[in-house]
């Protein structure tokens, strides 16, 4: 193995830190041809038998496992005793077709009508019957489960990785897991998340990696290095002792607050990705929640408003007393929607997205606003919202004006809503050097655009990742900038993009005169350690 | 919240109550509701209110893909010789927020 080249490999970083080890391939999750006998009869008998052999796996693998592991594989085995599905697939065997062929066809059409309901719980369980319909044809097909023998410590590739296929691995003897396909917002992430595995989706040409080759998984960075030489993997193996053991102290503490070093409480929220992390994630570990990232709630279309409600409601039943933040749409960029986004723009970055895009879709961002303002009507402390890719202060106010026309609408229709307090991300840096002038409730500084602007470095070019320093000198520059034009104006500063998230800048951050933090759900505790460890006067 | 179980022409037996689950009527409260369910020998369905369909109370499935949010008022209706008690149980499990 030491003819091959040294490369690093880059996806999206989920959860977790550094693991080192042997890339162990997992196989693809198709499942080979299956001869059907062609009689009705005996394509009965195959497909029962198939049913309970699928039932017995799951109830064993539910035995060792924990809530939410035990919620996926529950609502799978009692999927197989479902007479409204099963019976329509008997009748259709009975009729002449092959068991796995009726099988398939059924849950297919399941599978899509879950992913397209544009209703997030929905749609994140399209993923639990693509899981069933592949182990029920491999049982019929009289395949093995993939999975048990995976050598310890490696790091497990895999094409696409299903729920159960990542429960069925050892996960105590993993050292990682990196997928060529998945998402920070599926069940795997999920399920990673809860159970401390390092992951990284995403990462294109991984599932052609030769096995036993040694490799580096950067799960914070989202990076997968193979075959690397003897001082990377030294360095390496130092980084990931260091992070473990701080991890865990971080750990004991996470659901204490925040206080420096020198006596200043600093307020640590949450930043919500996915509404399935909601399953999981203990509010008391945060203040509340600084950003929730709506873009997911249109990952299969736009969503209805009874559909954004039910989530914006569940979010701050969630969050139990605490303030809930949400954005409104962030389209654009480096994020385009299918049928909202506009294509082909020479330069994305730097064209119609955020709050742009809304104005110039207003009926989206109507919708939008509608559910807001009934979510607001309920929610226990006022509810805030807040518009990204703001530049002058002339688009927050006309977000402001259709958000009153809503409100208004709502009104007149009989229909209980409130008027959310509304304020302004801060990522332009037009809007950091004029922070005073928005009328705003409150200031969100996005920092991952802040970067890219000040630095002129964009989000996807790895070419120029070295020049979009967070730590330049002008970006902390306009943060301090801001975090002064607040407490001039008495208007309260929170920061929710990467470097918040980040433990390393944490000091930085607060001799800047940052004191709200919002920071990922699993870097939370890490960044409150920080804080403790850090003074916010200069001479610190 | 709830009305008296009633007798309709048609031999059903019903009742409502209402989603107290601040995130409606997701998987693990329709998996223990079909379970439930399935342990009457009458035929049990339910409705959203706002709906139209009523939907088997026994098919995990069908009760999944009902959009049935918190607060939202959920009928329940069965038919058989323990419609009564099928209803009843039903009711008390939903007023008892699926036992989370």
């Amino acid at each position: 193995m030491s003819d091959i080249a040294p490369r690093i490999l880059s996806g999206v970083p989920v959860c977790g830190g550094i693991a080192i080890g042997p890339i162990h391939r997992l196989g693809s999750a198709e499942v080979g041809a299956r001869q059907a006998t062609g009689d009705p009869e005996a394509e009965l008998a195959a497909f029962a038998a198939a049913l309970s052999a699928a039932k017995a796996a799951l109830e064993q693998l539910l035995e060792s496992e924990d809530e939410l592991a035990g919620e996926i594989l529950e609502f799978q085995a009692i999927l197989l005793e479902d007479p409204d599905l099963i019976e329509p697939m008997e009748a259709t065997i009975r009729a002449g077709t092959a068991a796995d062929a009726a099988w398939a066809e059924a849950m297919d059409a399941e599978i899509r009508a879950y992913r397209e309901s544009g209703e997030a719980v929905l749609s994140a369980r399209a993923d639990d019957l693509a899981d069933l319909k592949r182990r029920v044809l491999r049982a019929l097909s009289g395949e093995a489960e993939e999975g048990a023998e995976v050598p310890g410590g490696a790091i497990v590739v895999a094409g696409e990785l299903t729920p159960s296929a990542f429960l069925a691995l050892d996960l105590g003897r993993v050292a990682g897991v990196a997928t060529v396909g998945g998402s920070p917002t599926s069940h795997v992430s999920i399920l990673a998340r809860a159970r401390g595995v390092n992951l990284v989706v995403g990462i294109a040409g991984a599932d052609g990696l030769e096995e036993g080759v040694a490799a580096i998984l950067d799960a914070g960075a989202g990076t997968l290095e193979v075959a690397p030489g003897v001082a990377r993997l030294a360095d390496a193996e130092t980084a990931r002792a260091e992070g473990a053991s701080r991890r865990e102290a971080a750990e004991r503490h996470a659901r204490e607050p925040a206080e420096t070093a020198d006596g200043v409480a600093v307020k640590v929220l949450v930043n919500i990705d996915d509404p399935a992390i909601l399953e999981t994630l203990d509010p008391a570990i945060c203040d509340g929640v600084g950003l929730t990232r709506t873009e997911f709630l249109f990952k299969d279309g736009s969503p209805d408003e009874a559909a954004q409600l039910d989530f914006y409601r569940r979010l701050i039943a969630w969050a139990d007393g605490r303030a809930v933040t949400i954005r409104t749409l962030d389209a654009g960029g480096d994020k385009p929607i299918p049928g909202i986004t506009i294509d082909g723009e020479a330069n994305p970055f730097l064209g119609v997205r955020g709050v742009r895009l809304s104005l110039a879709r207003p009926d989206v961002f109507r919708t939008q606003l509608r559910a807001l303002a009934r979510a607001a009507a309920d929610a226990p402390v006022p509810l805030k919202v807040m518009v990204p890719m703001v530049t002058v202060p002339a688009e927050l106010e006309a977000a402001r004006a259709i958000l009153a026309e809503e409100v208004a609408r709502l009104e007149g229709e009989g229909i209980p809503c409130a008027m959310p307090i509304l304020g302004t991300m801060i990522e332009v840096p037009a809007a950091a050097l004029t922070a005073a002038d928005f009328d705003a409730g409150f200031y969100s500084i996005g920092s991952n655009d802040l970067v890219q602007y000040v630095t002129a470095s964009a989000r996807d070019n790895s070419a120029v990742a070295a020049l979009a320093d967070p730590l330049n000198p002008a970006v902390l520059e306009l943060i301090a900038r801001t975090v002064a034009a607040g407490a001039a104006g008495g208007v309260e500063v929170s920061l929710c993009g990467d470097m918040a998230s980040s433990p390393r800048l944490a000091g930085t951050l607060l001799k800047a005169g940052l004191r709200v933090f919002s920071a990922a759900p699993a870097e939370v505790a890490a960044v409150k350690a920080a804080i403790r460890e850090a003074r916010t006067g200069a001479d610190g | 919240m709830t009305d008296p179980i009633t007798h309709d022409a048609a031999d059903w037996v019903a009742g409502d109550a209402v989603i107290l689950d601040p995130t409606g009527l997701h998987a693990r409260p329709a998996v223990k509701l079909t379970k439930l369910a399935k342990t009457f020998a009458a035929a049990v369905e339910v409705r959203a209110d706002g709906d139209e369909r009523w939907v088997n109370a026994k098919s995990p499935n069908s009760v999944m893909k009902m959009k049935a949010a918190h607060g939202v008022p959920l009928h329940i209706r069965a038919n058989g010789d323990d419609a009564a008690d099928a209803v009843a149980a039903l009711v008390a499990l939903v007023e008892r927020n699926f036992d989370v």
